[in-house]
């Protein structure tokens, strides 16, 4: 007797996961289904590749020398789109800045991801007087100009270093999300299962990450690609402005701040124009396919 | 109503004592006090002098004591004194704020002229080659970084087509008051403005494209049409009142956006306003003009929101329930 049962609750799983496709194929049906979006990411995972196996190609320590008597050479065979101040392949200099960017922008998303959910499942799952003073310490910290702060910030800190630059911005990052998550959860804690899980005695943490957060997690992830495109703005900004990557390691920023005199603008664009294409292209990309996995999650906007 | 303007003004009273809360403990982690500037370079300076002095100027009490007395100051408009500059912050600030305000009020209105038509349009004719090409432009908008963006249409109109300033508010040895004066500083505003537009318009053409989009299958709309109102009177006396209000709200929220922008593209096109001020002030480690610029870009920042949600309840009641 015991087989069949056991049998038929595999077959039962199966349909339902036919029925129901998981996130992720749903993701890949929609992109599949828009050109431009799988356009987007075919380049996007071009540029990465060109970027992160740029070690496998170019000699970083040789990247890196500084060479006067090679300054401000124009593209050529030799440097694909010329050299800078110090005499560096700008090409070079584009992967690996394209690297240390997206890296970072990765981090900051994550560490605000994580800080932002779980703000807001706790104010969110808990509701009442702990929801009420915890959205007042948002709406505090949402008004801050966090730009300013974080500048501030950079200036003030002793032993600044990359690690410190990601926690400062990861700071100002998270308001948003955790905004957005607990309004969802706190619709999802109206819902029985919760209430159901409630009665059972599950333990609050283990009801928040294991049983709500599963259900909010398409949410979170259509926020997250859409924050990544932000926060690769956000620091090549701050490092344009020169208070982002410490001296020594090359953003896509660092070379987009040679654009501060008007010979360079004009007469050596080579260095700065191609890290501004460069970054304007990734945050396209990033977007485009932000909005389809948008689409998939939401039935109601789906195409495919 | 009277009631829910008073308590979301009342709020505002602890946000502004938290915000100079902070500020002021950043400007006391900062390098250097109100006397660092007056003695820099000063071979003369005696350390037990200097420490009589600070005594006096009440540099070592705790805390609070000089918070009390930094804030008294500061909300009766002093400052303080700027290390680089040697003279009160007041009289820096006092031309560019000017400036800013110029470039901001400009950048809004430039936003609105191009937002609101465009946003009706794309909700109108949705689907149609001009709604596509509305919301590509939105797309746009919405990806590029504005200082990527400040850049290149500097790059674009300054440097390949030579036909606007790229730095500057108004070109020297021009008289004030002429009208060449004021022909220069337009054209100094254009690009800044521009780029700073361009960008903005994103969160205003979307609201209204969905909102209308929203707004067409209500019932009132319906009714409208049934009973025969002409297509036109339908959007501009029914969709479009229930539209365009929020707008009016979001003014508030705009503000803090451009207070964040400003920096980017005050920076980028040298600029002498509040943003640009606070990149060189921090460059040159003049902690006591950020100090003043961040307390004073977080105040308009929460008056900001506060006239947004005043604004927001009036039009649409049903948010004052709360």
């Amino acid at each position: 007797m015991k087989e069949p049962a056991v049998l038929d609750e595999k077959k039962l799983i199966a349909q339902e996961k036919m029925n129901n496709p998981s996130l992720m194929k749903t993701i890949w049906r929609e992109i599949k289904h828009d050109k431009m979006a799988i356009g987007s990411l075919v380049l996007l995972i071009i540029i990465l590749l060109a970027a992160y196996l740029s070690p496998l190609y170019i000699d970083q320590v040789a990247q890196q020398r500084v060479n006067f008597f090679n300054n401000w050479k124009p593209p050529s065979a030799e440097h694909w789109l010329g050299t800078d101040d110090g005499g560096r392949d700008v090409f070079g200099q584009l992967m690996l800045g394209t690297r240390n960017s997206f890296t970072i922008a990765i981090c900051v998303t994550l560490i605000a991801g994580v800080v932002g959910l779980t703000y807001g499942l706790i104010a969110g799952f808990y509701g009442g007087t702990v929801d009420n003073v915890m959205m007042r310490i948002l709406e505090f910290l949402m008004v801050l100009p966090s730009l300013m702060f974080i500048i501030v910030f950079i200036t003030i800190i002793p032993n600044y270093t990359v690690v410190t630059f990601i926690l400062i911005v990861s700071i100002f990052a998270w308001f948003g999300k955790a905004r957005l998550i607990r309004s969802r959860a706190l619709q999802e804690r109206e819902l029985d299962y919760i209430n159901a899980s409630k009665t059972l005695g599950t333990p609050s943490l283990k009801i928040m990450f294991f049983e709500m957060f599963p259900n909010l997690s398409s949410l979170v992830i259509v926020n997250m690609t859409l924050t990544l495109a932000g926060n690769i703005g956000l620091e090549t900004g701050l490092t344009f402005l020169g208070f982002g990557l410490p001296s020594g390691t090359p953003s896509l920023g660092t070379l987009i701040a040679f654009a501060r005199t008007p010979d360079i603008v004009q007469n050596k664009w080579w260095v700065w124009l191609p890290a501004a294409l460069l970054i304007l292209v990734m945050m396209l990309c990033i977007n485009y396919v932000g909005q389809a996995v948008k689409r998939a999650s939401d039935a109601r906007q789906r195409l495919a | 109503m009277l009631k829910f303007i008073l308590r979301r003004t009342l709020l505002m009273i602890p946000q502004i004592i938290l915000v100079s809360i902070l500020v002021f403990m950043l400007a006391k982690a900062m390098p250097g006090d109100a006397l660092t500037g007056a003695f820099q370079g000063n071979p003369d300076a005696n350390p037990e002098q200097i420490e009589k002095i600070r005594e006096k100027m009440g540099l070592n009490d705790p805390w609070y004591q000089q918070y009390g007395r930094w804030l008294g100051n500061a909300v009766q408009g002093d400052f303080g004194q700027s290390y680089v500059h040697k003279q009160p912050v007041t009289h820096l600030l006092a031309g560019k704020i000017e400036n800013t305000l110029l470039l901001s009020f400009f950048t809004l209105i430039i936003t609105y002229l191009i937002a609101i038509p465009l946003g009706i349009i794309a909700g109108r004719w949705t689907d149609t080659w001009a709604d596509k090409i509305i919301v590509t432009y939105t797309y746009f908008a919405f990806a590029t970084p504005i200082f990527v963006f400040a850049l290149l249409m500097m790059f674009f109109f300054s440097f390949i087509l030579d036909w606007l300033p790229y730095s500057g508010s108004v070109d020297i040895k021009i008289e004030t008051g002429t009208w060449d004066y004021f022909v220069s500083r337009a054209r100094h505003l254009a690009l800044p403005v521009l780029s700073g537009a361009l960008i903005s318009t994103v969160t205003t053409i979307q609201y209204l494209r969905n909102d209308m989009i929203d707004q067409k299958l209500k019932d009132f709309v319906k009714t409208a049409r049934a009973k025969g109102v002409p297509e036109r009177k339908v959007y501009t006396r029914h969709i479009l009142r229930n539209s365009l209000l929020p707008i009016a709200a979001f003014l508030g929220y705009e503000i803090t956006g451009l207070i964040g922008g400003s920096v980017f593209i005050e920076t980028i096109y040298s600029y002498p306003g509040l943003g640009y001020l606070f990149i060189q002030s921090i460059q040159t480690r003049d902690f006591t003009v950020v100090t003043s610029l961040v307390l004073i870009s977080a105040t308009a920042t929460i008056v900001g929101t506060m006239l947004s949600d005043i604004i927001l309840s009036i039009v649409d009641p049903r948010i004052r329930i709360e």
